[in-house]
Parts: C-alpha cells; sequence; structure tokens
C-alpha cells in the first residue's frame, strides 16, 4: 500500500486525534500530519511583541482569549507582563471585552483579535455594534488570519506531499465549502469537512482515503449537520463590511498575501495599530526550534532537538507547544 | 522555582505540588510527610484526623453553594477521608472592610446549617477585619478534628489490583463557580456538588474492610487526585472514558470552553480505592450513582492511562497550568 498522507488542518482536530486515540487505530500507510489551523500557534512573535508593548501603556486595559495568555513573543507573554503589572484580563468573547470598555470609560480597552474565519465576523459585528453606539475607548488589534491562503500555500509548496486536508468543520459553517473547490481541482488534493467527535473524523479520514485512491480530487462534507455548502453568508457580509485582507506573517510561514485582515478605513477609530502607533519590530528566529517545519507537515515533534527537554508545556519555547491545541504540546502531553 | 508565585502555583497542578513540597520539607516530620488531607496521630488511646484549609471562593455565592457551606463541608470532607468522624471545627474570618452585614449574616446562617447537617460543633474562632483591597470580601479558614475508628489505615497507598470508584457524576463545582464568576451567561443549571460525605464514608466504610484510600477531587480534579495516588504507591492507574460518570450538559459546557472535565474541581464527590472482591458492595454502598471507573496496575508506575472512548490507551496528563478557555 501507497502511504497516504493527511493533514488536519485545525488545532481542534489534532486535539480531537490525540485524546481519542484514533492515530494508534489507523493502519501504517495513513499517516496524518498537522496543519497550520491554531491560531495562537501561527501568530507571529512580532505581533505578539506589539500586543504586550500596547499592553504595558498606561490607562490599557488588554483583553484576550485565554490561550494568547502563555504564548511567548521574544520579550515575554502576556501572563508575564500581567505579572509586572499590566492590566490584562481573559474574556470568553469580544463581547465581554466591549462590557469592559463600558464599565471603565478611563481606560482604552483593547482586544487582541486572533483566530480565522470562526473567530472574526463575531468581532466584526461587535465593532457594528460598538460604532454605532459611538464607543470611545474601545479597539482592536487585528491579527486575525484567513484560512485559506495559508491551505494554497501548503498545498502548492514542492516540499510539502500532502493527499488530502482534513478540513475544519468550525471554520467551513462560516466559509461554506465552495472555497475548498479550487484548490482540490488546481493541486489535486482531496478535501473532506469534518467534524469533532472522534466517528466524524473517522468518517472524515475513510472518505479521504477513498478519494486518494480512486484520484477523485474534489469536496465533500462530512460534517452536514453543521456546514452548508454557501457557509453564513450573513456572517461573510459582515466580515467583508468591517475587514479588508493584507500580507501578514505567519509564524512558520512566513509572509502570505492577502492571508490577514485588517480593519477597513470607516472603522479606523477602533483600530488599536493605528491608535497606539504600533511598530512591529524585527525578531531572531528561536535556535534549533522547527515549528515553522512542523506546522508544514514535514516535521514530526520527535524531530526537534528541543522537544521534551528545553521545549516542555511548562517552558514552551517555540508556539506549537505553548497553545492547548499545538502539535507538540498535543504530542508531549499525550504522545508518550 | 518559579521567581514569583503565579496562580498556576495554587490550581491542583503540578506547579502547586512543586511548591507544597519545598514548602513542607521545612517543616518535615513523621506526620506530615505522609501528605494527606488530613493528619493522622493517636493521643491517649484516640486516633485523631486533623485537618485545616482556607476559602478564598469568588463569587461568594454561586449556584448551590456559598462560602460559608464550603469552608463547612470542605473540612469534614477532608477530616472524612481519613476514615474519621468528624466532631469539632474552627472558624477563622477575615474580612474586607466594607462588606455589607447582611452578606456577613448570611454566610453565617450558612455556616450554621452546614454544621448541623454535617453534625460538627464550631467550637473557636477568630475574627479580623482588613483594609480594603487587602482581601476580597471574605476570606475563611476552617481546622477540624475527627476520630478514626476504622479498623485498617486509610492512606494515600493504593494497592495492585484495587478497582477504584466514584460516588457520582463530575466536575460540577468548578463549573458552576466558573460560570458565576466569569458571568459566562450561559444559562445553565450546573450546580455545585457540594455536599458533606462524613455520613457516605461511614456507611461506605462499613461494606469492606479492605478500603486502602479515600480521597475528594477537589481541586485539580480527578486527573490530578489520581496522579497522586498513582506517584504515592509507585503503580500505575487505568481508567476507562466511557465509565467516568459526567451529566451531558456538563460534559456540553465544558466541550465549549475547551475544558476537560477529569480536571475540574468537584466539592461533594469521593472516590474511593479498595480490594477487587469487596469492589460491588463498595459501590452500592457509596449511592445510587457511584460507578467503578478504572483500575490499580504494576505496569506504568507512577502514570494514570486513560482508554478512550474508541478502545486505545493514552496517557492521561498531569495538570500543567489552569486550563484556559480557547478560541474556537
Amino acid at each position: 500500500m501507497n502511504t497516504i498522507k493527511l493533514m488536519e488542518v485545525c488545532g481542534t482536530h489534532t486535539m480531537a486525534i490525540v485524546r481519542a486515540g484514533i492515530k494508534k487505530l489507523l493502519p501504517a500507510w495513513i499517516e496524518l500530519v498537522s496543519g497550520p489551523g491554531c491560531p495562537v500557534c501561527v501568530t507571529s512573535e512580532r505581533d505578539i511583541d506589539a500586543a504586550i508593548d500596547i499592553a504595558r501603556q498606561k490607562d490599557v486595559i488588554m483583553t484576550t482569549f485565554g490561550d494568547m495568555m502563555r504564548v511567548p513573543g521574544s520579550t515575554g507573554s502576556f501572563e508575564e507582563t500581567k505579572q509586572k503589572g499590566s492590566d490584562i484580563r481573559i474574556v470568553y468573547s469580544v463581547l465581554d471585552a466591549l462590557r469592559i470598555a463600558e464599565e471603565n470609560p478611563k481606560h482604552k480597552v483593547v482586544f487582541m483579535g486572533v483566530g480565522f474565519e470562526t473567530t472574526s465576523p463575531t468581532v466584526a459585528s461587535v465593532l457594528k455594534e460598538a460604532r454605532a453606539r459611538k464607543i470611545k475607548n474601545f479597539s482592536i488589534l487585528s491579527n486575525f488570519k484567513l484560512i485559506f491562503p495559508a491551505l494554497r500555500t501548503i498545498a502548492g509548496s514542492r516540499e510539502v506531499q500532502i493527499d488530502g486536508f482534513i478540513c475544519p468543520g468550525h471554520v467551513s459553517v462560516i466559509t461554506g465549502s465552495v472555497p475548498y473547490e479550487k484548490i482540490a481541482k488546481r493541486y489535486k488534493k482531496a478535501c473532506v469537512i469534518t467534524g469533532f467527535e472522534p466517528g466524524d473524523i473517522l468518517k472524515g479520514i475513510e472518505k479521504l482515503v477513498r478519494r486518494v485512491r480512486d484520484k477523485n480530487y474534489g469536496v465533500e462534507i462530512e460534517y452536514a449537520r453543521a456546514v452548508r455548502k454557501k457557509g453564513n453568508p450573513t456572517a461573510q457580509d459582515v466580515l467583508k463590511e468591517v475587514f479588508t485582507p493584507r500580507g501578514v506573517e505567519w509564524r512558520g510561514l512566513g509572509v502570505i498575501k492577502k492571508s490577514g485582515l485588517k480593519l477597513r478605513n470607516k472603522y479606523k477609530d477602533f483600530d488599536a495599530e493605528r491608535i497606539f502607533k504600533v511598530k512591529r519590530r524585527s525578531v531572531l528566529k528561536k535556535k534549533g526550534c522547527i515549528c515553522g517545519e512542523i506546522l508544514k507537515g514535514l516535521k514530526k515533534p520527535a524531530d526537534c532537538k528541543l522537544f521534551g527537554k528545553a521545549c516542555t508545556t511548562r517552558h514552551p519555547v517555540g508556539p506549537c507547544m505553548v497553545s492547548s491545541e499545538g502539535t507538540c504540546a498535543a504530542y508531549y502531553r499525550y504522545g508518550k | 522555582m518559579e521567581n514569583k508565585i503565579t496562580l498556576a502555583h495554587g490550581n491542583g497542578g503540578r506547579l502547586m505540588h512543586e511548591l507544597i513540597e519545598h514548602l513542607a520539607l521545612k517543616f518535615s516530620n513523621k506526620i506530615l510527610d505522609e501528605m494527606a488531607d488530613a493528619a493522622e496521630f493517636t493521643v491517649g488511646n484516640s486516633k485523631i484526623a486533623f485537618s485545616t484549609d482556607s476559602y478564598v471562593v469568588n463569587p461568594l455565592f454561586f449556584p448551590g453553594s456559598d462560602i460559608g457551606k464550603l469552608a463547612v463541608f470542605g473540612t469534614v470532607n477532608d477530616i472524612a477521608m481519613k476514615g474519621a468522624k468528624p466532631l469539632y471545627i474552627s472558624l477563622g474570618l477575615i474580612i474586607e472592610e466594607g462588606l455589607e452585614t447582611s452578606i456577613l449574616l448570611e454566610i453565617s446562617d450558612s455556616i450554621k446549617n452546614a454544621a448541623k447537617k454535617a453534625k460538627v460543633q464550631v467550637i473557636t474562632g477568630d475574627v479580623k477585619v482588613v483594609e480594603k483591597g487587602a482581601c476580597d470580601k471574605i476570606f475563611i479558614n476552617t481546622s477540624g478534628i475527627g476520630i478514626i475508628s476504622y479498623a485498617s489505615k486509610i492512606d494515600a497507598k493504593a494497592r495492585e489490583g484495587d478497582e477504584i470508584i466514584i460516588n457520582g457524576p463530575i466536575a460540577e463545582h468548578g463549573l458552576a463557580v466558573l460560570n458565576a464568576r466569569e458571568k459566562l451567561g450561559f444559562i445553565s443549571n450546573i450546580k455545585s456538588d457540594c455536599i458533606n460525605l462524613n455520613f457516605d464514608v461511614e456507611r461506605t466504610l462499613k461494606a469492606s474492610r479492605h478500603i486502602h484510600v479515600l480521597r475528594d477531587p477537589t481541586r485539580g480534579g480527578v486527573a490530578t487526585v489520581l496522579h497522586e495516588i498513582a506517584h504515592f504507591s509507585n503503580l500505575g492507574i487505568e481508567i476507562d472514558e466511557k465509565l467516568i460518570p459526567v451529566r451531558p450538559r456538563v460534559a456540553r459546557f465544558c466541550d465549549i470552553l475547551g475544558f476537560d472535565p477529569l480536571y475540574i474541581a468537584n466539592e461533594g464527590k469521593f472516590l474511593c480505592f479498595v480490594r477487587r472482591n469487596d469492589a460491588c458492595r463498595v459501590r452500592s454502598a457509596m449511592g445510587k450513582d457511584a460507578r467503578i471507573i478504572g483500575k490499580v496496575v504494576r505496569s506504568h508506575a507512577k502514570e494514570v492511562h486513560l482508554k478512550t472512548i474508541l478502545g486505545p490507551m493514552r496517557i492521561l496528563p498531569e495538570l500543567e497550568s489552569d486550563q484556559l478557555p480557547r478560541i474556537c
């Protein structure tokens, strides 16, 4: 049997796969590699440094999702910055950040915006509301990313040999299946959109293996209880209304054209980058860390010299170890 | 050790254990070195269990319980986990200036009712008031003593072949507090399971003379307690994911936040490690919701393994630091 190499794009899939022990059930000729779909992992050190610079300023309340707290930039993490006295708060939704802004009119409340198409439409709709309600002390530091440009980069890369993608269910609820079609056709990849229950993932893998074997490159929705072909048009519209694409840096993958989101001019009063005049400093690459290769599916955590030694979940060096959904963290915790 | 104390040093995970071990070394003695939730010693002809605990929960009131009830039952349960009958407790209050008297009265009523329910008496106490900001509304410390009459010693050491039983569904206290504290706005009927366990333990002890370990999985949840026991016993533990009782609404709530219920605090649950032959009898004595969830094995010493829903075994890792809600 020729080896079939499938990439689970999404960090939640990576986690579900290790937690259910799915790799142990698969025959040796089906190989699963983890992709770039963990928003925490692909946020560049430069972007984290910039956010920390803002958080350190007087009268600023920085708000963020929980998993960003421990991600190291080049000069420390949010968690360390908070211990030194900065006001950094975990929120469960961008709405909480807006509420904090209303409760603290003398403070500038910034929301560290990280995530893919799953997260950004909610933020866009909250921004519309903030604008309508003329809230002055609230802004977004947009580090939002789009998954398809990254998928195209990986699918088109000569060094990465992936036969098919286990496509992210949550993102697809918003985007629908249409954007995958071009990727499937142009790069000859099988794409199956799956849910997150162990059974969903197994079914998705089965469908992918059949497609790869039959050279039937196309897109299939296994997660039909949540995903429609056209996705959620309302969410897509609000996203387009508030944000516009720009080139951004992905940790491990470098700069990808039109793969990030910035606020449109109409929303410039809510743009933390503009308000705080953010400068992104260049940073040195961490020696020995191969998170970049891991995010592209070229290498596995065990190939890294730092893995489990200099780099652990307690003292992470690279982003894949920090996020609870990072590939290295998943292997470190459950892989032994 | 890290330069500064972080919240992770208090969450029941590995950092907290390192901190406690570091501190305990300074006072090392035979009783303390057992590192149990309650100390066991002899006075005259009586075997005594003695325990202390501080309560700093925010918010003070949450679905199913409040800080007062928690402070009584928490200490009562720690004593019960030694196989002892809790008798007397002390009560220390540290109050922030500005706390409304009505809240204090409500909490003290709750303490009174809880003590009555657990049949313990508050026999000594202390009150301190501190400046605004020096504590958060009210902190409570309780200590308690009880008498041990169970014939064999209940300690932190399991034996090979022991079955592991839990008395009901997990993760409710931690989620109830989280939902109330973070104002998550989830319409949820998840209530803290906070309850005194001393009578359940009494009943359980009567069912077998071969109970080796009793533990209440509070901070850090079931996973953390299993790790501690595997470690102290120098044996391996295997549990089966599909046997672990979790109410569907709790499972769904955890799923949304990206939490694992095995690491979430309980205040009305206890784990019992008992000789295999007695497991069924003990399970019945522990109550109608009790389930056998796993066993103690010789292989993979000091590690906890979990059989996943699909069948393969994987490691159940030690809690590193607080579970943080995820992005998507």
